[in-house]
């Protein structure tokens, strides 16, 4: 079937499987491959998209279901060279090391700064519960939201 | 890399069009959330020919007050019920279950007619609309009919909703005297319960006029704790009857041994969340 979704504000069509997730279909076809395709059972976060401005796990999202809606990737976050301050918070607090859940913290905890600019660590801890990371033990993170938050000047786009 | 089997898609676009192409189409299955379904279908444990997608049917997503009822559209998401004064203000066990149901990013997407209809026993909100003695609206072809939580669970999931037909809405009476709570033990974020408890009482003149009380995840079904129940029933609330419902939910209870745990343990956990959701519950139906 012909599938079309805006993906970063680009209409992207292809002819898919029903069965295709939205995972791979963003890998795949306009090759953004900063979504990280993971534990494939939603358990992992490290292919959190946002859907509408809301987080979404999309190796649990049929391609077909994300129709008519708008897909933003970790791709979206930096523009024209300029980091977005979760970028830049991750960078300052040193939030990863190997990065592979990054893609999928990074949009959780964009789309929590969205909803809530000023979280409390309990509130940062709650929104990255469904994503693992096992490098960092979480402290850096919960630093790099909060590095985000105290520095939201330097957001430059949405 | 997990894929499902191949299926048929189609989007639906009115309740009647989905109705009619569910008995149309044989094994086919309806689609909300997905985040229970999809990663059985990847599993192989359910292979549907073709998915009836019902995301678009926004008349399905609401929680308000109809009289003396609360009424849910099967497809609320996790996040509003969390999120609903209405329902933390009537029935603040949802918000407590929802706190603890899989993760925020998950809570998105889920829905509660998808909850319900997957019947998996370890899974909360079952457990919730039975304790607060719920019923359910269930549509087909030639209209609606309504279920009561007791009734709606045949088996291991397995419900009441006939071929052909769509759980459309959750209704949950409003009492006088009402309170409600759920207690859950997992063993990290977003896991499944190793065993939770919902209850509900409602209280009158300083006694019990009536309780709901429900177990997930410690037996093949959701619990329902009639005998505990009628224990309740006509007492003033004090510890030592919470003590006794909850040896009562130890006993009730039909727990197997598994990664979560071994089955004393789960009988134990069964007894003290009982009785600490009762606790809770009779603290905010008298406050």
């Amino acid at each position: 079937m012909n599938i079309s979704i805006n993906i970063n504000g680009e209409t992207v069509t292809r002819d898919v499987e029903p069965r295709t997730l939205l995972v791979h279909f963003i890998r795949d076809t306009p090759g953004l491959t900063g979504t990280h395709w993971g534990c494939d059972t939603s358990n992992c976060g490290a292919c959190v998209v946002q859907m509408d401005g809301q987080p979404l796990k999309s190796c649990t999202a049929l391609a077909a279901m994300c129709e008519g809606h708008e897909i933003r990737t970790v791709e979206a976050l930096e523009v024209d060279g300029k980091l977005d301050p979760i970028q830049q918070g991750f960078h300052e607090k040193h939030a990863l090391q190997c990065g592979f859940c990054t893609p999928g913290m990074l949009m959780t905890t964009r789309a929590l700064l969205d909803e809530n600019p000023d979280p409390t660590e309990a509130e940062i801890r709650m929104a990255i519960s469904g994503s693992i990371c096992r490098c960092t033990g979480y402290q850096n993170i919960v630093a790099a939201v909060r590095w985000a938050a105290e520095n939201a000047e330097a957001e430059v786009q949405s | 890399m997990q894929t499902p089997a191949r299926f048929d898609y189609e989007r639906a676009t009115s309740l009647q069009g989905a109705i009619a192409s569910l008995k149309e189409h044989e094994d086919s299955r309806i689609i909300a959330g997905g985040h229970s379904l999809l990663p059985m279908m990847k599993l192989r444990l359910a292979s549907p020919t073709r998915l009836i997608d019902i995301n678009d049917l926004t008349d399905l997503q609401y929680i308000r007050e109809e009289g003396d009822e609360i009424a849910i559209g099967a497809l609320t998401r996790h996040v509003e019920l969390l999120k609903s004064e209405l329902l933390a203000e009537h029935f603040p066990l949802f918000k407590d279950a929802e706190l603890v149901i899989a993760d925020p990013v998950v809570r998105n997407r889920g829905t509660i007619g998808g909850s319900l209809c997957q019947a998996d026993a370890a899974e909360d909100l079952s457990a919730v609309c039975a304790a607060v003695k719920a019923t359910v609206v269930i549509t087909g072809a030639d209209g609606t009919r309504t279920v009561p939580m007791d009734q709606f669970h045949l088996g291991p999931w397995t419900t009441a909703v006939g071929e052909g037909e769509i759980l459309t809405e959750v209704r949950i009476a409003k009492r006088p005297g009402g309170g409600s709570a759920h207690e859950k033990v997992e063993r990290r974020a977003g896991d499944w319960a190793i065993a939770a408890a919902s209850a509900a009482v409602w209280i009158d003149g300083g006694v019990i006029t009536d309780a709901g009380i429900a177990l997930s995840a410690v037996g093949l079904t959701t619990i329902d704790l009639t005998r505990a129940e009628e224990l309740l029933r006509g007492q003033p609330p004090s510890e030592e009857l919470f003590e006794q419902a909850g040896a009562i939910a130890s006993e009730d209870c039909m727990p197997i041994p598994d990664s979560r745990g071994p089955v004393d343990y789960k009988r134990h956990l069964a007894g003290v969340l009982t009785k600490r959701a009762l606790r809770k519950a009779t603290a905010r139906a008298l406050s």
